[in-house]
């Protein structure tokens, strides 16, 4: 097969064409892969909600709430025969070493930190990466944020050891000035 | 204060290339005289700059109105592309001094990973674009910074007798291995 | 073309034309992702089915394409094909789709996949592209493995995520961190260069 000219029309139309197949063939991979994507974030968010608050019987994550003031935070009421039993935040925090933290902080109706679970980071493998690991996030547990936090940091990583406990006394914060636990 | 945290960890804490790995090629390909090393710092901290506006007016203008964010990688590349031949037409009408200067990089740009990867970490962090702007003029300057700095060792190092095993590309990382590591100490800065 | 050649094409990316030990191309990726060897062998495999992909589809169409708008067509073919990896390793490999992140959308402006577009697909077959995107693509992630596997043994003492006895517990951290991907690197490529030395003398 001869080679196509490099005329003006040419170009054009081969342009258009390989850009039109192209959207095409993303547009049809999206459309497979989306659902799954989002039905695995949904997944994921119930899976982290359960982690930290004790159990409850209601559809936390359809129960959302964003704070007017904190758009980037979400709260989530876990509720047992009616009653509420405790709240799951969504909190990112970019004081991380390595950028921004995500975490899910679980308070129960007491007040006292149910569970913390890291959702995202980049903090430094085998350093700040530790905030993943069970010692670190069990110490937390029990504990008030509304008193003061009594946390070891991780050796050698002050900074995302302090981000973690910096973002889990301001999701308590958030909590308290939404009505906290209701 | 906000505008000076994001400069700060782009320039020294998060240094583009000794931390995040972008811009390697150019890192290594264009840094054995100091003089061209300024060139492509410049180069880049202008294309940078101009990329980041330009991806940041796609993304938020068009593609997540019309529901195609999933065409951001296609979108982006050719934006970046294009926009550095314009700006090599451009530079070559309005000033011929300064594409004198920087012309020569322009096309070596178009497959820096730093452009594209600045790109789309702006739009990843959700950065308005006064933010992109300052965060992409940070991560050119630290681009600049390690580039010129790691120019200047590697001038000293032409009369140093190196183990055969060890010349060209195999010293060359060492060196930046060293050169990061010196730049954790900026850790904790911000 | 011959079974012998096509050989040759396919097996000369994994020592004599190594894109990463020997070309060093692809360095963004190679230095960023390879903390661990499954990262590695990861975005290897990754680049490889874009390589392939890409090469195959222009060695196919290389003559419609005309001369002038050739680059710009290469690279939405590459970016097309990287944003299919991206969604699809997202939707089926979430965790290592997170581990890799910024560096998929990225494998767009790897130099290896555009070089192999222009040096050897558009003046090829199809069969022939195909085993060199092959050969190529195993090749990068063979280097990317290997360096992912001794920054891995040394930083945190493991290999494929297996505890090695002992410097599991007293790791050389440095190797992990960005410096040590630069210091690693060094070291491989001079250990390739001399063994590539030994062989060719």
């Amino acid at each position: 097969m001869k080679k196509l000219e490099s005329t003006l029309p040419n170009m054009f139309i081969v342009l258009t064409l390989i850009a039109l197949i192209s959207a095409a063939a993303l547009g049809a991979t999206y459309g497979v892969t989306e659902p799954i994507l989002a039905e695995q974030a949904r997944q994921r968010r119930i899976q982290a909600v359960s982690e930290v608050v004790p159990a409850f019987d209601n559809q936390p994550t359809d129960e959302a709430i964003t704070p007017p003031d904190n758009p980037s935070v979400q709260l989530f009421p876990a509720r047992r025969a009616g009653e509420a039993v405790g709240a799951a935040v969504q909190i990112s925090t970019g004081a991380g070493y390595g950028g921004t933290i995500e975490l899910m902080v679980g308070f129960g109706s007491d007040g006292t930190v149910t569970g913390l679970s890291v959702l995202r980071h980049q903090e430094t493998p085998g350093l700040g990466a530790r905030i993943t690991q069970e010692g670190f996030r069990s110490q937390f547990v029990g504990q008030a944020p509304a008193d003061e936090l009594q946390i070891d940091g991780i050796t050698a990583a002050t900074i995302s050891s302090q981000a973690v406990i910096a973002a889990v006394e301001r999701a308590w914060q958030i909590l308290e000035s939404t009505g906290g636990i209701r | 204060m906000e505008y000076l945290i994001i400069i700060i960890s782009a320039v020294l804490v998060n240094n583009i290339v000794l931390s995040q790995f972008l811009g390697i090629c150019p890192f290594l390909g264009v840094s054995s005289r100091v003089s061209t090393a300024v060139g492509m710092g410049a180069a880049v901290i202008f294309v940078m700059t101009l990329a980041t506006i330009a991806t940041w007016l796609i993304q938020h203008l068009i593609l997540v109105p019309l529901g195609l964010a999933f065409l951001q990688t296609v979108a982006f590349i050719l934006v970046i592309a294009g926009l550095v031949q314009l700006v090599e037409i451009v530079l070559k009408k309005v000033s011929p001094a300064l594409y004198q200067a920087l012309g020569v990089f322009l096309p070596l740009i178009t497959t820096n990973c730093a452009i594209l990867g600045v790109a789309i970490l702006v739009v990843g962090r959700e950065y308005n674009l006064a933010q992109g702007v300052v965060f992409a003029i940070g991560s050119s300057l630290g681009f600049l910074l390690a580039l010129y700095i790691f120019a200047g060792i590697r001038e000293k190092m032409d009369l140093v007798d190196i183990p055969r095993a060890m010349r060209g590309a195999p010293i060359s990382l060492v060196t930046a291995g060293l050169l990061a590591l010196a730049f954790g100490g900026f850790a904790g800065l911000v | 073309m011959s079974s012998v050649t096509l050989t040759r094409e396919f097996t000369k990316g994994f020592l004599r034309e190594n894109p990463v030990f020997v070309l060093l191309l692809g360095m963004c990726p190679t230095l960023g992702v390879t903390s661990s060897a499954i990262n590695g062998l990861g975005m290897g495999l990754a680049t490889t089915a874009v390589l392939l992909g890409s090469n195959i589809v222009i060695a196919v169409v290389k003559d419609l394409i005309p001369d002038k708008v050739r680059i710009p067509a290469f690279i939405v073919i590459i970016a097309s094909f990287v944003t299919i990896i991206d969604l699809t390793m997202a939707a089926f490999l979430p965790p290592l789709h997170e581990q890799l992140g910024l560096f998929i959308p990225l494998i767009v402006v790897n130099c290896i996949i555009l070089g192999r577009a222009e040096a050897f697909a558009s003046r090829n077959t199809l069969v022939a592209s195909a085993v060199d995107g092959l050969g190529m693509g195993l090749g990068f992630a063979f280097a990317l493995t290997l360096l992912g596997a001794i920054r891995e043994f040394l930083g945190a003492g493991a290999i494929f995520g297996l505890p090695v006895p002992f410097l599991f517990d007293n790791p050389i951290l440095i190797f992990i961190m960005p410096p040590g991907a630069f210091i690693a690197l060094g070291f491989l490529i001079a250990v390739v260069n001399t063994l590539r030395e030994k062989a060719g003398a």
